[in-house]
């Protein structure tokens, strides 16, 4: 899986704010060949009842994976770029461990085929130097896909945000969250 | 030397000298003390006997992690419990249904399933014939005073017995043959697919994805070698085809503990957490708080929660409740909310 083509420049950029709903990545994420065409990504309304706001997750590639801590069977592996690989096909005993213990609720169980399966990135196309399928279709840039100077440009008031803390839990994530100019990190149950 | 055996797992190592030793008292034993041993195949039973002593010792590490312990003592706890024959026989279904028929992979993918299904039972069933056979267990006599019955024995006790020429002889002797033959037809299925399918040749590797299957043709290839040999060219290059399907062999023995083969032996969990789920939902299911539904057992939420805190995570909150309380969508909500506060305190929602 060494390729001298993944560009480590390239970073992953969520604003989840400007997500419009339209489904778009998830269309698109069903078309990367590492999903076998299976749409990996999150799209969904936070709370009909009371909002229209939707929130769109791909998975975070976490500095140390939860995911890859809990599954019994080492199905998950973290390359040296930072990807948090999808499991492994012949491991994965489909125990479900990584679905819940996921502080970003990313990994998808599928059911019959008793296998977990997430975003890995699109890495038949992020290590071909190419951006993954869900960044280049979103029309509001709720998912932004390239180099940090290019993402300060375009968002002058927001910091990338790489730090979550889940009570007193800190999550590092190799995948950034936009927040206001000068934030460090997100809180998430404040 | 030493500093290698340091770092060796202690409690490992004793399990794996352990199973290696009971596969030698149990060669003594079936072979009813080398008297049945066949001595030509002294290099397979060294292939299987380490492969038993790594097979052991990686299972016994495999078993200390946090996650996989916890499944193991919870899948046996079930096993043994009163509702032992209904989860005996479960498992005994399950066995069939995704061990030796790996029904969940045709879920996946039918041609994938046809593929892996050819390659596995071609396998298993090699494992079947030659595994006895190297330990000594089985062996082939002349019924005394007949030369044309052959007859089977196991352990040393006669079990069955057929004529020399017949169908079942045929069929018995040429077992490898269609083992052979069943492993190169699914191995070259799994080959195509690596060569076509844009993910697997993304993400797979020479060492993990091919070289199994490239060692799978290659000892079939020289497995039905010796069979041409001494069927076609009265057994003139037999040295040659043995020593090449000897060698191709005993990679595989040796590499199984190490490489992608250990997968067979971590198939069997899917069994123990099945069972985890169906004990599970007997306890009740947890509900999230956000989306008001089920969605997984208690029991799997809250063992979850001691697993994470084993290795190293905490994601207790303030208030005694646990972020694990959430189902995945709950969760997602959980980060989306809190991005929406941070953004409606900073004057702006976009910027």
């Amino acid at each position: 899986m060494q390729n001298p083509q993944y560009n480590q420049q390239m970073e992953f950029f969520i604003d989840m704010q400007r997500c419009i709903g339209c489904h778009a990545c998830e269309m698109a994420c069903a078309e990367c060949e590492t999903n076998g065409q299976e749409s990996m990504i999150h799209i969904h309304y936070v709370e009909r009842a009371v909002s229209v706001q939707t929130t769109v997750q791909v998975c975070m590639h976490c500095e140390d994976p939860v995911c890859a801590n809990v599954c019994p069977a080492d199905a998950i592996t973290k390359d040296d770029f930072g990807v948090v690989h999808t499991a492994n096909t012949s491991r994965c005993i489909g125990c479900s461990n990584c679905v819940l213990a996921c502080p970003f609720g990313v990994p998808k169980k599928e059911e019959k085929a008793e296998l977990m399966m997430k975003c890995n990135m699109c890495y038949d196309r992020t290590s071909a130097g190419k951006k993954p399928m869900c960044a280049t279709v979103c029309p509001s840039q709720a998912l932004f896909y390239g180099t940090r100077e290019e993402i300060e440009k375009l968002r002058p008031n927001s910091t990338p945000v790489s730090k979550f803390l889940f009570g007193q839990e800190e999550v590092n994530t190799k995948v950034n969250i936009m927040m206001p100019k000068g934030s460090t990190e997100l809180r998430i149950h404040p | 030397m030493l500093r290698l055996l340091q770092t060796l797992n202690r409690i490992a190592l004793i399990k794996a000298i352990i199973a290696a030793l009971a596969v030698v008292i149990l060669v003594f034993l079936g072979s009813r003390n080398l008297q049945n041993f066949d001595a030509a195949l002294i290099a397979y039973l060294l292939g299987t006997v380490f492969a038993v002593f790594g097979i052991a010792y990686r299972y016994s590490v495999w078993l200390q992690r946090p996650p996989t312990r916890l499944y193991w003592k919870r899948s046996m706890q079930f096993l043994f419990s009163r509702d032992f024959p209904f989860y005996l026989l479960r498992s005994v279904k399950l066995f069939f249904q995704n061990i030796l028929f790996q029904r969940f992979i045709y879920h996946r993918s039918r041609t994938r399933w046809i593929g892996h299904f050819l390659l596995a039972t071609g396998c298993l069933i090699a494992f079947a014939v030659t595994i006895p056979l190297t330990l000594g267990w089985i062996h082939f006599e002349f019924k005394p005073g007949n030369d044309t019955i052959y007859f089977a024995k196991v352990f040393g006790f006669e079990a069955g017995s057929f004529e020399l020429g017949s169908f079942i002889a045929f069929m018995a002797f040429h077992a490898l043959v269609w083992c052979s033959l069943l492993v190169t037809i699914g191995a070259v299925m799994m080959m195509k697919r690596r060569l076509t399918d844009g993910g697997l040749i993304a993400t797979q590797t020479f060492e993990g994805d091919w070289l199994p299957l490239v060692l799978l043709i290659a000892i079939s290839i020289t497995g039905l070698g010796i069979s041409y040999d001494y069927t076609f060219l009265q057994g003139k290059t037999y040295q040659f085809m043995a020593v090449t399907h000897a060698v191709t062999v005993i990679l595989f023995l040796v590499w199984i503990p190490f490489g992608k083969f250990f997968h067979i032996f971590q198939r069997l969990a899917q069994l123990g957490a099945n069972l985890y789920r169906h004990e599970g939902k007997k306890h009740g299911m947890a509900v999230c708080p956000h989306t008001h539904e089920e969605f997984a057992t208690q029991l799997h939420v809250n063992d979850l929660k001691q697993v994470t805190k084993e290795l190293g995570f905490d994601f207790t909150l303030k208030d005694g409740s646990n972020h694990l309380d959430l189902s995945p969508e709950g969760k997602r909500a959980a980060l989306a909310k809190a991005h929406f506060e941070v953004r409606k305190n900073a004057g702006a929602f976009f910027g």
